[in-house]
C-alpha cells in the first residue's frame, strides 16, 4: 500500500471516509441483489409465490428458514 | 476501495453462513426433528411431509446449508455497504472496532429486537393460514427495526460534538430501545403454539436459533474485520486496548 510509510506518531490516526458518492452506486446494486435474496430464502414460496414452484422452493428451504427465525408456514 | 470492501464482505458473508449452518446442524436440527416428530404424532396436523418432494435428508444438510450461504452473502454484502458508510465518520476507532461494533449493533437491531417479539418457531408451531401476516409484521417490525437504529445512530453522531461520545451513544441507544419497546407493545402479538407442545422443545429450539444468528453476525463482523483491516488501516498502529 502506498500509505505504508506515514510515521506512526499519532497512535489512532483518523480512518479516511470513503465518498459517499462513491458509495451509493454499489449499495443501490447490492441492496437489490440482497433484497432478491433474502426474498427467496426467507419468503417465496410460502407466504408469498412468484414461481409456480409448488412448495419445492419451501421444502428445500424449510429448514434454514426454520432456524434462521423467519415466518416459515 | 468500494469493490475491494463489497469483495470481503461476500468472502466473509460465506464464511459465517457456514460458520451459522455448522452450528444449526449440530445445535437446531435435533430440535426440528423432535418437532417434527411432535407434528406427526398429532393427528390432522397440517400438511408436512404427505407428498415429499425435497427429503428430510436434504432438507437438514444441503438445503440448509444453502439458505445460510444465502442469507450470509446477502447479509455480507449489506454490511459492507454499512460499513463503508459509517467507517471514519463515527470516531477514530481502528478497522477491527467498527466491524465489530457494527456486527453487534446489525445483530441487535436485524435480528435480536426481531426475535424477541416474534421469535422463529419449529415445525408444528404457527398456523399455515397466518403465515402472510406474519411474515408481514415480521417484516415491518424488521424494517422499523433498522430505521430506527440509522436515526439512533444519526442523532448520537450530532449529539457527539456536545456531550461527548459515551454519552452520546447513550441517549441514541437509549432512544433505539424506547421506540422499539414502544413498537414492541403496539404490535400485535401472534401466539400459535399448541397447548400440548412442549415448552422445553420450544425454549430450546428458540434459544439455538438465536444462537445461530449470533454465530452469524459474530463470525461476519469478525472476519469482515480481519480481512479489511489491511486495506483500511494507514498504519500498523491500530491496537487499541479495547481493540485486543
Amino acid at each position: 500500500m502506498s500509505q505504508a510509510a506515514v510515521p506512526a506518531s499519532t497512535s489512532i490516526p483518523t480512518p479516511v471516509r470513503i465518498p459517499l458518492r462513491e458509495i451509493v452506486p454499489w449499495a443501490v446494486l447490492i441492496g437489490a441483489l440482497a433484497m432478491i435474496t433474502l426474498f427467496f430464502v426467507s419468503a417465496e414460496d410460502s407466504a408469498v409465490a412468484l414461481l409456480s414452484a409448488n412448495g419445492y422452493v419451501h421444502e428445500f428451504l424449510h429448514d434454514g428458514r426454520h432456524l434462521l427465525a423467519f415466518p416459515c408456514h | 476501495m468500494m469493490r475491494t470492501l463489497l469483495v470481503r464482505g461476500l468472502i466473509a458473508g460465506v464464511i459465517a453462513g457456514l460458520a451459522a449452518a455448522v452450528f444449526a446442524f449440530f445445535v437446531g436440527e435435533p430440535h426440528v426433528a423432535a418437532a417434527i416428530a411432535f407434528e406427526e404424532a398429532q393427528a390432522g396436523g397440517h400438511s408436512h411431509g404427505e407428498e415429499v418432494m425435497v427429503s428430510r435428508g436434504v432438507q437438514r444438510t444441503i438445503g440448509l446449508l444453502t439458505a445460510h450461504i444465502g442469507v450470509g452473502l446477502a447479509l455480507g454484502g449489506l454490511f459492507s455497504i454499512v460499513f463503508a458508510v459509517v467507517y471514519g465518520r463515527l470516531g477514530a476507532q481502528g478497522v477491527r472496532t467498527y466491524s465489530a461494533l457494527l456486527a453487534g449493533a446489525a445483530f441487535v437491531a436485524v435480528s435480536l429486537v426481531p426475535f424477541l417479539k416474534y421469535p422463529g418457531n419449529p415445525p408444528a408451531v404457527g398456523e399455515t393460514g397466518t403465515v402472510g401476516s406474519r411474515t408481514e409484521l415480521y417484516f415491518v417490525l424488521l424494517l422499523l427495526s433498522v430505521i430506527t437504529a440509522g436515526l439512533a445512530v444519526a442523532a448520537a453522531r450530532s449529539f457527539a460534538d456536545r456531550f461527548g461520545g459515551w454519552t452520546a451513544s447513550g441517549i441514541g441507544i437509549a432512544g433505539y430501545a424506547a421506540v422499539m419497546t414502544a413498537c414492541g407493545l403496539l404490535l400485535p402479538t401472534v401466539n400459535e403454539v399448541p397447548d400440548d407442545f412442549p415448552a422445553t422443545l420450544l425454549w430450546d429450539f428458540r434459544l439455538a436459533s438465536l444462537g445461530g444468528l449470533a454465530v452469524l453476525w459474530l463470525v461476519l463482523g469478525a472476519v469482515f474485520g480481519t480481512l479489511v483491516h489491511r486495506e483500511l488501516a494507514p498504519t500498523p498502529s491500530e491496537a487499541t486496548p479495547v481493540a485486543a
